[in-house]
């Protein structure tokens, strides 16, 4: 992944940095299968790498055109990114080990979810089982994101019945 | 135009296949992984793969704009309905157990309408998008 | 001995951290909408790598209940993580119509032309 990323910043082709793009997202996918995380993995493969590369090739097509060549050495941006990135290190130093049982994330609610699910719900998929029950309001606002997404793009994109081009503000 | 009928041959072999898959992923998100946004992905893919293939005015002739426009708003009042037949029957809102007879049942209910829910909405929007960019192209050679 | 296991222990982070910073430089180096819409998303995949890869228990399985396993990895994160993919994308398809727009209205996606461009018609009413 880390090939993946170094091309894609170095590139200057749009096509081959969104194909690229798709790639990227089907190692992740991998990454979170191997993490266990199969919806996840399943959801990435498909938005990412299905319909994120869809959209992007629709783009670029109404896009058409290459990256010009950057003017200036990006110093600033690098200096700027490997600080951030040293800053993350040093905070990050404090976080659990992975894979460590006594870990936060997996003592407060997941073991009340884990033991409870089979009397309270019976859905065997844990995942789906908190998304829409448990936690059934946060999937009620992302429904509603996804529909104000799609709402948006109509707004900025439809096209009036005018018949001068130049009045389609 | 050899090549173009290889690709529609296959297109056709593969379409249901990917629209059962779709279907699947649906209705088993209950005891596999899945559930209503990956199959409401998997649904737009298919039919953006019809529309791929055999160009956006064949698309357009099976699964026409107004009735992707009503999908995107559908799946969010079904998830609101389901919400506030809670609210009618006696629970809070999206309260699946008051939802059928037995606590547990209820749940199974509400889960189910929630995630075809979520799907539609999802398909819409995704099949709305790409509907919105293609057509955009179109509009500008003409 | 104490470092090579802390630092062992914490791979993951530093490919998160890897990924999260090749993310931002593209997002703020680069002067292509597009590309920096990418990144944006590179950016994005490494969030959900930090999420998720501190709930995996090694031994543990997916997350889906079943007799033959006891030990589960936590999904709790799955959870979170599914909503930031598909909000994630609902913003990605914002962004590209926007792209597009202002492909449309300015005819170029460089951030430094657009940028030019705009500055010229202000200068010209100074003048």
């Amino acid at each position: 992944m880390a090939v993946t990323v170094w091309v894609i910043a170095r590139s200057r082709n749009l096509f081959g940095v969104i194909v690229l793009g798709g790639i990227y997202s089907f190692l992740m996918a991998t990454v979170l299968v191997a993490m266990d995380a199969v919806d996840v993995a399943m959801t990435e493969a498909s938005v990412g790498a299905g319909i994120s590369t869809v959209l992007f090739l629709g783009a670029l097509h109404l896009c058409k055109s290459e990256e010009a060549r950057p003017v200036n050495k990006p110093w600033l941006p690098l200096i700027v990114s490997v600080a951030v990135g040293a800053v993350l290190v040093y905070g990050t130093l404090g976080l659990p080990e992975f894979s460590d049982p006594k870990a936060p994330i997996h003592t407060h609610v997941v073991p009340r979810y884990l033991n409870e699910i089979k009397q309270e719900v019976d859905v065997p998929n844990v995942v789906t089982a908190v998304l829409a029950s448990y936690r059934g309001y946060d999937t009620f606002g992302e429904t509603t994101v996804v529909f104000t997404a799609g709402a948006g793009v109509i707004a900025l994109l439809r096209r009036r019945r005018n018949k001068n081009k130049g009045d389609k503000a | 135009m050899r090549h173009d009928l290889i690709l529609r041959v296959i297109a056709k072999l593969l379409i249901p296949f990917i629209l059962l898959f779709a279907l699947y992923v649906q209705f088993h998100g209950d005891f596999g992984p899945g559930g209503g946004f990956q199959a409401g992905v998997i649904l737009a893919a298919a039919v953006i793969f019809y529309a791929l293939i055999y160009g956006l005015a064949d698309a357009r002739k099976v699964v026409p704009e107004p009735l992707v426009e009503s999908m995107m708003a559908i799946g969010v009042l079904i998830y609101g309905g389901v919400g506030v037949a809670g609210l009618l029957l006696g629970g809070n809102f999206l309260d699946y157990f008051v939802l059928d007879h037995d606590s547990v049942h209820g749940q199974h209910r509400g889960i189910f309408w929630v995630e075809v829910g979520v799907a539609t909405t999802v398909s819409g929007v995704m099949l709305k998008i790409f509907y919105m960019f293609a057509a955009r192209g179109n509009a500008d050679d003409e | 001995m104490n470092t090579t296991m802390t630092l062992g222990g914490h791979f993951t982070y530093f490919v998160t951290i890897f990924l999260m910073v090749a993310g931002l430089f593209i997002v703020i180096a680069r002067g292509n909408l597009i590309k920096k819409l990418i990144g944006l998303g590179i950016f994005q995949t490494s969030v959900y790598l930090l999420y998720i890869a501190p709930g995996k228990l090694v031994g543990g399985t997916a997350p889906i209940l079943s007799d033959a396993f006891t030990v589960y990895s936590s999904p709790l994160p799955h959870v979170l993580i599914l909503t930031a993919i598909v909000v994630g994308v609902a913003t990605l398809a914002l962004g590209l119509a926007l792209t597009v727009r202002i492909r449309e209205a300015y005819d170029s996606i460089e951030e430094d032309e657009i940028l030019n461009m705009d500055a010229v018609p202000s200068r010209q009413e100074q003048a």
